[in-house]
């Protein structure tokens, strides 16, 4: 019988230590939240900020589109369109494509995903962190007050530095772009995400066929 | 009780890795292994749910099924350790599998993963040489 209690003691022990260490765990996980009004001039200053490029300058298309990283239509849009955009029409050098902030208001966590993203561009890893995004909505979406952490858990996995990616975060350093972003969106006309604007026209969600079809008349050779 | 003293410790484990899933634990701790690439691969999950959550789920019917073999109306009864070695079994099962997908599909190592494995294996086998070491019912009623 002093043999079983020992046992008892023993396993009562490893879960004061275990629930201990979670316990501390969970509560040296920061919470970077960077929130407060933004500061006019940093608006002012964010609209010099033409959005994240990729394809060459001299494609003969630009693409631009507005997203919201917390908008299903846009992980949608970024499964089903804009990873064959890239692959075929943004790598032959036929489109330039630009995304643009456009956090809606609806969505609680997307101002801070647009803010994770811009932190991560920063250390050169913006689309990396875009495709984490997408790809991950369905974790951290729904989560309860807990996306600013699983943003910090991302920018480990895209290789950021956590601790220049903390102070980014912190700072709130680029809030004011995304909310010029957001307003340059809106004086275009943008209303809902994902927008696309091809040459002078404006979409919703395009599916690829429809998006190349929209290329290939703007282009004087058919693409591939 | 070597089987529970494990159980115990995966329940811990498992516990940390299902906090993470739901983004409560910050950066998870794992050295210089690629927990994170595993655990935000889709194989991550098992028709939808995180593979976390049923380590979880399973680490407390081990623990539960060995405090039970301990208890003296189960001293001669060999259907608990038996459910704890189908149990742990099945747990070794999956975590060969999962060992196989880090190892040939994902190719990333998990630390937590690898711990988690050693702590499964070590219920399975200590429920075995439980089971050999258990007296069964006859034993204890014949005479000596």
């Amino acid at each position: 019988m002093a043999g079983m209690k020992r046992f008892y003691m023993g396993l009562a022990g490893i879960a004061v230590v275990g629930s201990g260490a979670l316990w501390v765990t969970n509560r040296r996980a920061a919470s970077i939240v960077p929130l407060g009004p933004i500061p006019m001039d940093a608006i002012v200053s964010g609209r010099e900020f033409q959005g994240y490029v990729q394809g060459s300058d001299d494609a003969p298309v630009t693409i631009i589109e507005y997203a919201d990283f917390q908008c299903p239509g846009c992980q949608a849009a970024w499964l089903l369109t804009v990873q064959d955009l890239k692959a075929r029409l943004v790598t032959a050098g036929t489109v330039k494509f630009i995304f643009r902030d456009f956090p809606l208001e609806i969505h609680d966590k997307a101002r801070q995903a647009h803010h994770a993203a811009a932190c991560a561009d920063e250390q050169g890893q913006f689309w990396p962190m875009h495709d984490t995004l997408f790809a991950n909505q369905g974790q951290w979406s729904p989560s309860a007050g807990v996306a600013e952490r699983i943003f910090r858990g991302y920018a480990e996995t895209v290789g950021l530095n956590v601790e220049e990616y903390d102070a980014c975060m912190a700072e709130g350093r680029y809030r004011g772009r995304i909310q010029a972003s957001y307003e340059g969106g809106i004086q275009l006309g943008v209303s809902s995400t994902p927008t696309m604007i091809i040459g002078d026209q404006m979409f919703g969600g395009l599916t690829y066929d429809q998006l190349k079809r929209v290329v290939d008349s703007l282009v004087v050779e058919p693409t591939q | 009780m070597i089987a529970a003293t494990l159980s115990l410790i995966g329940v811990f484990v498992s516990v940390y890795l299902a906090m993470w899933k739901l983004g409560w634990m910050g950066i998870m701790a794992c050295g210089t292994g690629s927990c994170q690439s595993v655990q935000l691969s889709p194989y991550a999950y098992v028709f939808g749910i995180p593979v976390a959550f049923l380590g979880v789920f399973g680490y407390l019917a081990t623990l539960v099924l060995s405090l039970a073999s301990l208890q003296p109306k189960f001293i001669t009864d060999r259907r608990v350790t038996l459910g704890l070695i189908v149990v742990s079994g099945i747990g070794v099962a999956f975590t060969a599998y999962l060992s196989y997908l880090e190892a040939f599909v994902i190719n990333a190592w998990c630390r937590w993963c690898l711990f988690s494995a050693a702590i499964i294996v070590g219920v399975f086998v200590s429920s075995l040489f439980g089971l050999r070491n258990q007296p069964n019912e006859l034993s204890v009623g014949s005479p000596a």
